[in-house]
C-alpha cells in the first residue's frame, strides 16, 4: 500500500485526484489527512499558513467519511479532501481570532454557513490560517500573531489578507482552502504564491459567520492549486442561504462544467486598458503578454477595452471599505465577547470600551477606522462617503457597458510579484496600491478568477492574470482560467505549482 | 495643506472609541492626513447626476415565516463573555459618578 506512487507524495496531489483515491479506497481518508498533518508539522515553523491546527477533529472527521465509504455510501466529489479555513470564519469550539488580539481565544459556538457546507461534503478541516488583522491588508504581515511567509521565498510576503490560505496551498499544508475577498484578499494572494483563487459574485456565497469587514464588499471563496479544484470547492460552498439577507435566490452556475469544458473559442476577450502600464512591473507585463497570445492562440477574440473609471477604484474604495469597518467593527466593545481592558471596577464602559479597543486592535485596523469615522462625520460624508458611492456606481457602469462587447475581462491580478516583508509595512499608500486591479471587481459586486501564469523572469516569483466576468456569470471565470492552465501546463510539461522551492 | 491635525486624530479617536497614546496622535496624523489627500482624488469626478451606489445588489426586504427558531443557549454564550454574574453579561459602570 504505501509502495504506491501516490502515497508516497499524497499532499502534492490534485484535491480531485485525491477525493477520487478515497472513493475508490486506495488510500483512506485518515491516511490523506495525517499526511498533512505530518506535512504542517514538518514546515509550518517556517511558514506560519496556520493560526490553529485541529487535529482531533479532522482526524475524527476522517474517520468517519472512510466508515461510509467502507460501508458503500455515495459521498461527494470532495469527500475526505483536507482544507485550510481562513480564521475569519466561525468554526464551532475552534478558537477563531481573525488575526486579532481583540478576538483571541475566542471560540464561537456558532458554525458559519460556509463551515456547515464543507462539513455537509464532507471535506475535512484541517484548522485556521492566517490574516492580516480582520482582513485588513495586503501581506499578512498585519496579523496580531507574526506574519505568514511566501513558500517561493521565505523572505517575502504571501499577499493578504488571505496569505494564510494561498501559503498553505503553495506549501502542500492544505490541498484546498477558503478564503475571502474584499478588495482583493483571495485573488492578491494566489497571484503572489502561484496558487489559484477566485472571488465569486456577490451573494453566491453566503457570509453568515463571516466575521464583517466591509458588508458591501465581502464575498467568501475557493482556494486550490489547480482551476478544476477550485470550481468543485466553488460548487460546494455556494448558494442561497436564507441567514444571509444579500444571499442571491438563483441557481449556481455550472462552474464545474465549464471547468472540465475549458474552452475559449470564439470568446470575446478584453484587455482592460486602465489595469496595465505605469505601476506595472516588466516582469508581470511581459508574462502577462504572453498569456494574452496563448488565449487568442486557443481561438479567443482580444480586443482593447477601456473603463475610465477604474482610475478612482482606490479611491473610492478607501473610503466606501473604512466606513462600513469603522461601522461594523463596533461590535468589538468588550461586552460579550472577547478582550476585555481595564475593568478595574471604577471605571466606566466609555473608558473600558476605549481601553479594550486600543489594546486590541492593531495599528491598521486603528488606521482605518479613524478615516471611515472621518469619511462618514458630519460635514464630510457628502464630500467623502457621499461622493465615492458615485464613483462606485460610475464603475459599475463601466463593467456593464464593458460587458456589453465582450464576454470577460483580463487584467494581471497584480501590478507587481511578491515585495519583501517588512518593505511596505508602515506605508499604507503603497501597500493600498497592491490591490488596484482586483477592487474594482468588488465595488461593482461581479466574479473574478486569478490563476498562476509562469515566473518572472526578473525575480523568480510566481505572476497571476485575473478574469473578470459579470454578476452570475461565474462558469465563464472556469471556462477562461481552466483552458489557460490547461495550455501553459502543456507548455512548461507541469503546473507551475511544482517549481516551488523544497522547504 | 493639512487636512488633518493632531487634534482631529484624538476627536476621531475619541468618536471610535480608541485610547490612543500621544505618539499615535503624531502618527496618525501625517499617514491620515496622506490618505485623505489621496482619496480626495474621487471628487476630480463630475457626478451631479450620478445615483449612490451603497450595495453591489439592489437590497429589498426579506421575509421568513415568523416562527420560533432555537437560539444559542445562555450558559454558551455566556461562558465566552469577558465576565458574567447571575446567568449576564456583566458589564462596568455605565453611569458617570456625579
Amino acid at each position: 500500500m504505501t509502495s504506491t506512487p501516490m502515497a508516497a507524495d499524497l499532499v502534492r496531489q490534485d484535491a480531485t485526484t485525491l477525493a477520487q483515491a478515497i472513493a475508490n479506497q486506495e488510500v483512506s481518508a485518515r491516511e490523506v489527512t495525517q499526511a498533512y498533518l505530518d506535512r504542517i508539522a514538518a514546515v509550518d515553523g517556517q511558514v506560519h499558513a496556520y493560526l490553529y491546527v485541529d487535529s482531533d477533529g479532522a482526524l475524527a472527521a476522517a474517520d468517519s467519511v472512510d466508515t461510509r465509504i467502507g460501508a458503500g455510501e455515495q459521498l461527494g466529489p470532495l469527500a475526505g479532501v483536507p482544507l485550510a479555513l481562513k480564521d475569519v470564519l466561525t468554526m464551532r469550539g475552534v478558537p477563531t481570532t481573525c488575526g486579532s488580539r481583540i478576538l483571541e481565544g475566542w471560540r464561537p459556538p456558532y458554525d458559519a454557513t460556509v463551515v456547515e457546507r464543507l462539513r455537509a461534503a464532507d471535506i475535512i478541516i484541517l484548522g485556521k490560517t492566517n490574516m492580516d488583522e480582520f482582513a485588513m491588508g495586503s501581506s499578512t504581515e498585519h496579523s496580531a500573531y507574526g506574519p505568514t511567509r511566501n513558500p517561493w521565498d521565505l523572505e517575502r510576503i504571501p499577499g493578504g489578507s488571505g496569505g494564510g490560505s494561498a501559503a498553505a496551498l503553495a506549501a502542500f499544508e492544505a490541498a484546498l482552502a477558503i478564503g475571502t475577498d474584499t478588495g482583493g484578499s483571495i485573488r492578491q494572494p494566489a497571484a503572489v504564491t502561484g496558487t489559484v483563487g477566485v472571488k465569486p459574485t456577490y451573494g453566491a456565497v453566503s457570509r453568515f459567520g463571516l466575521v464583517a469587514l466591509a458588508s458591501s464588499l465581502d464575498q467568501a471563496g475557493p482556494c486550490a492549486r489547480s482551476v478544476l479544484d477550485a470550481a468543485y470547492l466553488h460548487a460546494a460552498i455556494a448558494g442561497h442561504d436564507p441567514r444571509d439577507s444579500t444571499s442571491i435566490d438563483a441557481p449556481v452556475p455550472d462552474v464545474v462544467a465549464a471547468a472540465t469544458r475549458a474552452d475559449v473559442r470564439g470568446l470575446r476577450i478584453g484587455l482592460v486598458k486602465q489595469l496595465s502600464g505605469a505601476g506595472y512591473q516588466e516582469g508581470v507585463a511581459k508574462r502577462f503578454g504572453q498569456a494574452v497570445e496563448v488565449l487568442a492562440n486557443l481561438g479567443a477574440e482580444i480586443v482593447e477595452v477601456s473603463c475610465p473609471n477604474f482610475e478612482y477604484a482606490l479611491a473610492a474604495y478607501y473610503l466606501i471599505l473604512p466606513s462600513e469597518a469603522s461601522s461594523n467593527l463596533a461590535r468589538f466593545d468588550g461586552m460579550r465577547y472577547g478582550l476585555r481592558a481595564g475593568d478595574d471596577g471604577e471605571r466606566s464602559v466609555d473608558q473600558v470600551m476605549s481601553m479594550t479597543r486600543e489594546a486590541g486592535f492593531g495599528d491598521e485596523v486603528k488606521r482605518r477606522i479613524m478615516l471611515g469615522t472621518y469619511a462618514l462625520s458630519s460635514g464630510y460624508y457628502d464630500a467623502y462617503y457621499g461622493q465615492a458611492q458615485k464613483v462606485r456606481r460610475l464603475i459599475t457602469n463601466d463593467f456593464a457597458a464593458a460587458f456589453d462587447s465582450v464576454d470577460v475581462l483580463i487584467s494581471p491580478t497584480t501590478p507587481t510579484t511578491a515585495f519583501r516583508i517588512g518593505e511596505k509595512i508602515d506605508d499604507p499608500l503603497a501597500m493600498y496600491l497592491n490591490d488596484v486591479a482586483t477592487i474594482p471587481v468588488n465595488l461593482a459586486g461581479n466574479c473574478a478568477i486569478s490563476i498562476p501564469i509562469g515566473l518572472s523572469p526578473s525575480d523568480g516569483l510566481p505572476v497571476g492574470l485575473q478574469v473578470m466576468a459579470p454578476a452570475m456569470a461565474d462558469d465563464r471565470l472556469y471556462l477562461v482560467g481552466g483552458a489557460l492552465e490547461a495550455a501553459l501546463n502543456d507548455a512548461w510539461g507541469h503546473p507551475l505549482i511544482s517549481e516551488v522551492p523544497e522547504l | 495643506m493639512t487636512a488633518i491635525s493632531r487634534e482631529d486624530v484624538a476627536h476621531l479617536a475619541r468618536l471610535a472609541r480608541l485610547d490612543l497614546a500621544p505618539d499615535e496622535l503624531d502618527h496618525y496624523a501625517v499617514q491620515l492626513d496622506a490618505i485623505v489627500e489621496a482619496v480626495a482624488r474621487v471628487k476630480e469626478v463630475a457626478t451631479d447626476d450620478v445615483e449612490p451606489m451603497s450595495h453591489p445588489v439592489p437590497l429589498t426586504n426579506v421575509f421568513r415565516p415568523d416562527t420560533v427558531q432555537p437560539s444559542l443557549p445562555r450558559d454558551v454564550v455566556l461562558a465566552e463573555a469577558p465576565a458574567a454574574e447571575d446567568d449576564r453579561f456583566r458589564v462596568p459602570r455605565i453611569l458617570d459618578l456625579e
